[in-house]
């Protein structure tokens, strides 16, 4: 088995079988991260770039350890040291890291498409870290694997993403990927935070938590984007926290309480109280071991893929 | 070459309302007989074989980049596209550097381009350095040769300023040409907001970001009895708010480029920054109703918005490119293929468009294809289809969505200011 793509930009159009086998792959590297030496020679003399425009600490990290855990060789470049400060274009600045050979680009970038800009550009094979609100592909496959070892499937379920759907990557690309998989997606926010014509995304809109509550067997907890002024969208934290953020007492109230996900990193009594973050319910840590074995999975499948393969 | 015959011409004169296939005797710059057969003449003699010659077009709305941006386009490099595209004149937008808001700049730009096949006609600005703060010298602009007014590329936010610019103009019976577009609601979007945006991510432009200024305009076109044109027009509300304007008289005016009645917002879904232009391209409903809006003559003009930028320019991040595509050389190829061969509109209300109605929006001389009259002329063949390269384009730039694509109606080329200009092959 190999994957139709060449890239891993985001989730749409990925077809189920690509993600199925992504999802059947983690397990082997799970294993793998678990055992006293963490490491594989998979990819050996693969050199991948970790092209970072945008400050991240956890997705690189992630990334870095599931690179190395393959024993690729890895470089790291991040914007605020690199010669873009100097006013090089971003292609400019691929094309010369790509000069120097290397195999993969993990990307980050502000922008929307920006990965998908230079995977046209350039030959090496390109994984999407994030773009902008655009997708995050990674983290919906770690998210759909986290559910998946929980829940025995995706077919069927009912998940809710709830939060700034319109600023949000980790939105998109779970909505792609759950839909594929046969999931229910459903999202919940204040309607100034859902983006214009929400429906044509094929999910249904909650704007009244407990309702979104009492639907799901799944919730993703998105976190309050501070830094991306989404507050400009609803009047206060508070009064957030109140409309929408997930307490226990509100999860107490449901005779099933669904489980739950977070992105991270935790706006800790805004989005999400301490006392569901750290519960019973809460999978999030699992999620983050689960992310390096996605990872692990997502660069083996792309990085020892032939172009027969396609 | 100021003389030339030619032949088996299908004269489509909207003004005359000649429609017929004859001969076109040009000396000297001038249509001295029409009608077969003509006088024996030693002139060169270009047999048309039925192609169509039109009175010459006219775009209403191109950015020539000079002066301040020659890197992106010149006058002379402007008016080659627009000679290959078929327009005999052009109306150049005030965004330059420095912006067309003197007599100097209006009169160095009509400087640079004497001589050319090409009218240049530029537009001042309706503010100082289109900052929407202060009046610009529109009588000394007019006086200079200023065919209309505008900010294009920025609204005139402030409701009374642009009042007063409304009883100003006026006295010249000059229109203001906004660039509709309330910036507040814009908030850096640059794709239109729909479903395409909701996928991608991209920051959204609602369609109400232009149809609440056009509101705007309109009251105060109405209650200054201003002459207002509207630029780009990219939403089914603008369509009809237009509409239901001229049915109450007021003196309203309206242009659609060619690529928001061809390509819809889902042509951004693949990140091409030559898909990025403002307005945006929006849904499919929105084409539909400018379909609708050229076909009951609310909007009486096409023009292309050509707006001209380097290639490393546009090959960045999608956010990060500038707006805009070069537009001169597709325009009669997309209003061809996409309103006239499925009827939107008959080739006679598309010359119309072409030339006709922005001639009359901007007070220009009429055209009439009639003896004695200077040739100011468009010669384009239906029965031949051509491919877009854009490589070969005449503009300084590249970034145009149609690469590649098929168009009827290859253009012959243009006669203007006694000069008979053959588009290249």
């Amino acid at each position: 088995m190999a994957l139709s793509i060449r890239h891993l930009l985001g989730l749409e159009n990925v077809p189920r079988e690509d993600i199925q086998l992504i999802l059947d792959t983690t397990p082997s590297f799970l294993e793998v991260i678990n055992r006293p030496i963490k490491k594989v020679p998979t990819l050996q003399g693969t050199t991948i770039v970790n092209l970072f425009f945008e400050s991240s600490t956890r997705t690189r990290v992630s990334f870095e350890l599931a690179e190395r855990r393959l024993s690729a060789d890895v470089v790291n470049f991040a914007a605020s040291t690199s010669s873009v400060n100097k006013g090089e274009t971003l292609l400019d600045t691929a094309r010369n890291i790509e000069a120097m050979k290397v195999d993969m680009v993990v990307m980050r970038h502000s922008v929307p498409g920006a990965p998908h800009f230079l995977s046209r550009m350039c030959t090496s094979a390109f994984i999407n870290a994030g773009d902008g609100a655009h997708e995050h592909p990674t983290q919906a496959l770690l998210d759909m694997y986290s559910i998946r070892q929980k829940t025995g499937a995706l077919e069927g379920l009912n998940v809710c993403i709830i939060g700034d759907i319109a600023h949000s990557r980790v939105a998109r690309s779970n909505i792609f990927g759950l839909k594929t998989m046969g999931a229910s997606v459903a999202v919940c926010g204040p309607p100034s935070l859902l983006p214009h014509d929400v429906e044509s995304l094929g999910v249904r809109v909650f704007t009244n938590l407990d309702e979104a509550l009492s639907f799901s067997d799944v919730i993703n907890v998105l976190r309050i984007q501070l830094e991306r002024k989404a507050g400009a969208a609803f009047p206060s934290l508070r009064e957030y926290r109140e409309t929408f953020g997930i307490t226990g007492k509100r999860l107490e109230r449901l005779p099933n309480p669904p489980l739950v996900l977070h992105p991270g990193p935790l706006n800790r009594e805004v989005e999400i109280s301490s006392d569901v973050a750290d519960g019973p319910a809460s999978i999030i840590l699992e999620q983050v071991t689960n992310g390096v074995a996605v990872r692990m999975a997502v660069l083996y499948l792309l990085g020892t893929r032939k172009e027969s393969d396609s | 070459m100021n003389s030339v015959l030619f032949k088996n011409a299908h004269i489509v004169d909207p003004i005359s309302g000649r429609d017929e296939v004859t001969d076109i005797l040009i000396e000297h710059g001038t249509i001295s007989s029409i009608g077969k057969p003509a006088a024996p003449s030693s002139v060169e003699t270009i047999d048309l074989k039925g192609a169509i010659a039109a009175p010459g077009f006219c775009d209403m709305h191109v950015h020539l980049r000079e002066p301040g941006y020659e890197h992106k386009e010149t006058i002379a490099t402007g008016t080659a596209a627009a000679a290959a595209g078929g327009f005999t004149a052009v109306a150049c937008m005030p965004n330059t550097d420095p912006p067309i808001d003197s007599a100097e700049v209006v009169r160095a730009i009509i400087d640079l381009a004497s001589g050319l096949a090409v009218d240049v006609l530029p537009v001042g600005a309706i503010t100082r350095k289109r900052e929407g703060e202060e009046l610009a010298p529109l009588a000394e602009l007019a006086g200079a040769g200023a065919v209309a007014f505008s900010d294009d590329g920025a609204p005139v936010v402030n409701s009374r300023l642009m009042r007063i610019a409304f009883e100003y103009a006026l006295m010249f019976n000059k229109p203001l040409i906004q660039h509709a577009e309330d910036l507040s609601l814009t908030n850096n979007g640059c794709v239109h907001e729909g479903a395409v945006s909701a996928r991608t991510g991209l920051p959204p432009i609602p369609s109400i970001s232009e149809t609440v200024m056009v509101a705007r305009d309109l009251m105060l076109a109405a209650y200054t009895g201003g002459l207002y044109h509207v630029s780009h027009v990219s939403t089914a509300g603008t369509v009809n708010l237009v509409r239901e304007a001229k049915k109450r008289g007021v003196r309203v005016t309206a242009e659609a480029t060619p690529h928001h009645f061809t390509l819809t917002d889902e042509a951004t879904a693949g990140f091409d920054t030559n898909t990025k232009m403002k307005p945006p391209l929006r849904s499919r409903d929105d084409l539909e109703a400018i379909k609708e809006g050229l076909r009951d003559g609310t909007i009486d003009a096409i023009a292309t918005d050509h707006a001209p930028h380097a290639e490393h320019e546009k090959l960045v991040e999608y956010t990060y490119a500038p707006f805009g595509i070069i537009g001169l050389e597709t325009a009669v190829g997309l209003t061809l293929r996409e309103l006239v061969l499925p009827g939107v509109l008959t080739l006679v209300e598309a010359v119309e468009k072409l030339s006709t109605n922005p001639r009359r929006i901007l007070g220009l001389k009429e055209i009439r294809l009639e003896p004695g009259e200077p040739a100011n002329l468009t010669l384009f063949d239906m029965n031949n289809r051509w491919t877009f390269d854009v490589a070969k384009s005449k503009s300084k730039s590249r970034n145009s969505p149609f690469h590649g694509e098929s168009f009827p109606g290859k253009i012959i080329g243009i006669f203007n200011r006694q000069q008979f200009i053959r588009a290249n092959d």
